[in-house]
Parts: C-alpha cells; structure tokens; sequence
C-alpha cells in the first residue's frame, strides 16, 4: 500500500512538512503526491471521525438492507443512483450474499428512519424488499475504539 | 539483625539502575509526558495474545522442559536459520530462558571465574555491569564515541583486551543510543577475535528493529558463531515484554552449561508464554514488519524535532531510542532531565544512567504515538526558550 495513503489514513491532519519528515522525503514531493492523489480521485475528502454518542446530538443510525431487481440495461446502478441522492443517506454500497445494497442512514429518531424507509426506499422502483436495522453501539469505527479509553499503563519510567 | 551486615557486599555496593531515578519524582506529578520507557507501546498481537489464551483454557499449564518446549526451540533454530542463516541444534543448542535478561545473566555465571574481565562498550543497558560484578567478573568499560556512530571500534577493542579479557558483550542495535553495527564494522571485530579464547554475548533483542538496513549478527561471519552466545527475545520485536521470554543461542558445550544453571535456578520458562511464542515465530513476522515502519515514521519525525531544538541527534538506525546531545544547553544530564521534569514534567533518561560516556547525552524513546511525541517536543522547547538556548 502506498504509505503515504496509509499515514493519511490514520491521521489526515498532519502537515506535508510533516509527512515528509516521517517519510523520508521532500515537502514538495509529499504535496505534488497528495494534489496528484486528490486529482485522481483516490483522495476524496478529508473528515473528522467524531463519536457522536458522547454528544447531545439526538440521532439514530441503521444499516438497511435492500434487494433489489436489476434493471436490465444498467443493473444495481440506478436504484443505488436514486438512493445515494438522498441527503440522509450517508452510504451506499454493493454487498455479495443474501441482498444487494448495504444503506447507512441517520436521522432524528427511529421513527424517522423508519418512515424514510417506508416513504423513500421502499416505494422506489426495482426494490423488492428492506430490512432495517438499528445501530445500538459502536464499539469501533475506521480502525479506532470508540467505547474504550486506551489507557497507557506502562511505568512513566 | 544487622541486615547490612547479611548482605553480600558486591551486591550492597551496586548502585540502583539510573534509569529508574527520576522514577519518584515523576510518579507524584499531575500529566508527566514521559518518553522514557523502554518497551512497545503495541500490545502483543492478538493472535500471539489468543494462542496463549488458548493453551490456558486447554489447561496446559505444566512445567515444560528445562531448555524450553521442543516445538518452541525448533521454530527459534528456524526463525534464527531465516534470519542470521546460522544453524542450531534445537536439542542441543537453544535454551528459552526468562527475557534476554536471565541468559545474559547465564552467560555471565557461566563464563566467568573470579577476575575474568569482561568488556562492554559504553553506553549500554545497565544490566551487564552489575551482573558481571555479581558473577565475580570485572568490567572493562570501552567507550564508544558519538563521532564513530557510538559504534565499537576495533581499535577499542584491541586496547582493551588483556590476557585477563574472557568474555565481549556486544549490544547492538544497542539501548540507548539506537546505534547498529554494519557489517564492515563486525567484521573488523571478528577479525580482532578470531584466534583468540574470548567469546562474545551478542545481545540482539532489537535485532529486527533497524531502520534502512538489516540487521548483521555477528554469528553470521565466518568462525564467529563457535564463539558467540547470541541472546534475542520477544519483547521488542513482538511487543511480549510482559511475558518474559528470551533464548540463547549458542555452542553445545556451553549451553549445556547455562541449561544447567537454568534448571536449578529457574526450572523452565513460564509454559503458557512458550506456547504464545511458537505462535509469534511462525506467524508473527507480519507484524514485525508493521511495528517496524510505525517506528520508523516516529523515529525521523523525533529525529527531525529534536534537531530543529538544537538538540543534535546522530541517525539512530536501529532500536526505539534517540540519543540527542545536550551539550548546548551548558547542563549536566542529570540537571537537564531533572530540571526538564520539575520544570515541564516531561520525563527523559539521562545518558549517564547508561555509563559515564552518556554524560552531555539524554536517551529518548520512541514508544509513543506522533501526538504524545508532538506534545513532548512542545513542552521541551518551551523549556530550551526559558534558558534562552534556543
């Protein structure tokens, strides 16, 4: 893997001067890699990861998942086009196995995500049918722990 | 009782490891930043962690055999074969032992009869000198100099061996000052011990730690390996401090012998960190390697920090640890780390606590994540601006 992508992975925040240091490479060289990687394509977008349960944010999060009938000329693509254009809508992704789209949604309150579910998904054509499943917890997300406090338990010295 | 009167008087005479002695003061302060320790931040894999688990649940708790469990010693003559391409008889010569630290100190009460000099460079870990004392052994200092890479010379090593000499410790990549020995370098030692009686302890624990280059073992050159014992573990390279396992490698002979002192003095390494460690030496190199490049992103970036302070640091190429000079600031190691600590509460370990020649040095690891090291870095400059050093 390109270890620059999996620093960024890690910590997007650091700086270029940064990067190249830990690297073992140029500034300049670490910034003309990132402007080609993002003109690519290959960086999209850089986010906070943020547990939003220790917020006061009022929220619920569920996964749903669709089957669907393929459309004979373009497939899963214009259903999964239609419901990506949601703004509630934060993934959509296409699985393998007993159904076909994987939706993350988050919204107010379970009745909200239900009704989205109810009014916006289900009617769309090419969708057979939808399980919806809430999210409880999150223990971990991207590779970080969410519910538990990494303590450093080694001796100061 | 006059208790000082009991005490073996070598013992009693041993100063307390200098690593340890700012260990007080630190432990009453509110946000110490320590960059002090000298194990992985890592904990042990998990699937390392699982095989143990399993063991215990299996109930495998017995003793093992004294020189370790065959299957362990096995995959070690094969690991160290993959790595060194030195070949050992996993019957007759590798011993698992309690870390590193219980075969250096087998070597040591092995070897040594009373005044037989044993060499070791300066700086090094702190075990060595008083465990030769204890072995009834006298250590000869040879110092190692920032300006060869704190590198063993040798020409040190010619001036240093008298008829006396019986035993060179060799610590590299070395703690602290994360200095490694190249091949050219090794070879001009080995070329200084061939033909002579005096064996060599090659503590190699951080031997899969080194950052550009690959680790030599001396047990690799030619004629080398009939007079070395090589001491590894798994606590640095597979982040098993906890579980205290190390091995010897060496000569049939001696390790006959040090098996022998292992079994009245220790019995077995404990069983359930064994089974753990076949998992480690099979399965484990993965990890290794992802440790390995984590470190090495922290090291240039500690590297970078302490050089923009001022603070010189020579290319450390192997280990956890810098060894940044603090010459500049006018302070002894000592005044420096302590007043670094009353004053920032940022903990460091002066370079004297390994040897006289640390002194004008610091040791510095970095077993840390880049925001602990960024915060230290921070705190130490506000520090060097306060004294008007930077």
């Amino acid at each position: 893997m390109d270890k620059l992508l999996q620093v960024l992975d890690t910590n997007a925040r650091l700086s270029a001067e940064q990067i190249a240091v830990m690297l073992g490479v140029s500034t300049a060289e670490v910034e003309a890699r990132l402007e080609a990687l993002e003109k690519a394509g290959v960086v999209r977008g850089y986010k906070a990861l943020i547990d939003w349960d220790k917020t006061d944010r009022e929220y619920v999060t569920a996964y749903i998942d669709l089957q669907i009938a393929p459309s004979k000329d373009r497939g899963f693509d214009g259903v999964a086009e239609a419901i990506m254009a949601f703004d509630e809508v934060e993934s959509v992704t296409l699985m393998s196995g007993g159904y076909d789209l994987s939706v993350k949604i988050t919204g107010r309150s379970f009745k909200d995500v239900a009704m989205f579910v109810a009014k916006r998904l289900s009617p769309l054509d090419g969708v057979l049918s939808t399980a919806t499943h809430f999210v409880l917890k999150t223990y971990k997300e991207r590779g970080v722990l969410f519910d538990s406090e990494e303590k450093d338990e080694r001796g100061l010295i | 009782m006059n208790y000082d009167r009991l005490i073996n008087p070598t013992l009693m005479e041993l100063k307390p490891s200098g690593i340890r002695k700012f260990f007080d003061i630190a432990a009453e302060m509110d946000e110490v930043i320590s960059l002090s320790v000298g194990e992985p931040d890592f904990s042990t894999p998990w699937h390392i962690r699982q095989e143990g688990i399993h063991t215990l649940e299996k109930g495998r708790t017995w003793y093992s055999p004294n020189a370790g469990l065959l299957a362990l010693r096995e995959a070690i003559a094969g690991y160290v074969q993959r790595h060194n391409g030195v070949s050992y008889d996993p019957k007759t010569e590798v011993l698992v032992t309690v870390g590193g630290s219980e075969a250096i100190d087998l070597c040591f009460r092995a070897l040594l009869s009373p005044g037989d000099e044993v060499l070791i460079p300066d700086p090094c870990f702190v075990c060595y000198e008083p465990l030769t004392r204890l072995a009834g052994g006298v250590p000869v200092s040879i110092t190692t100099r920032v300006e060869d890479a704190f590198r063993l010379t040798a020409e040190a090593l010619k001036a240093a061996i008298t008829p006396r000499t019986k035993l060179l410790v060799l610590p590299f990549p070395n703690n602290p000052t994360g200095a490694i020995m190249p091949r050219e370098e090794l070879e001009a030692i080995a070329e200084v011990l061939r033909g002579t009686d005096i064996m060599v302890l090659s503590d190699e624990i951080y031997a899969e730690l080194t950052y550009g280059r690959t680790h030599v073992s001396i047990t690799s050159l030619p004629g080398m390996s009939e007079r070395t014992i090589l001491v590894s573990g798994f606590s640095k390279a597979f982040a098993m401090t906890g579980w205290r396992l190390g091995y010897a490698c060496g000569p049939a002979p001696v390790m006959k012998m040090l098996t022998k002192l292992h079994q009245y003095a220790i019995m077995c390494a404990p069983t359930t960190a064994q089974y753990a460690a076949i998992e480690a030496m099979n399965n484990g190199e993965e990890d290794v390697r992802t440790m390995r490049e984590e470190y090495d992103m922290r090291r240039r970036f500690i590297v970078d920090g302490l050089n923009r302070l001022g603070l010189t640091c020579f290319e450390p190429e192997g280990a956890f640890y810098v060894f940044p000079s603090i010459q500049k600031t006018g302070m002894s190691s000592e005044d420096f780390c302590r007043c670094l600590l009353e004053e920032k509460h940022v903990a460091v370990v002066p370079g004297t606590a390994f040897g006289d020649s640390g002194e004008g040095f610091v040791r510095i690891s970095y077993c840390y994540s880049l925001s602990h090291i960024t915060e230290a870095l921070n705190r130490i400059e506000a520090f060097l601006k306060e004294r008007g050093t930077l």
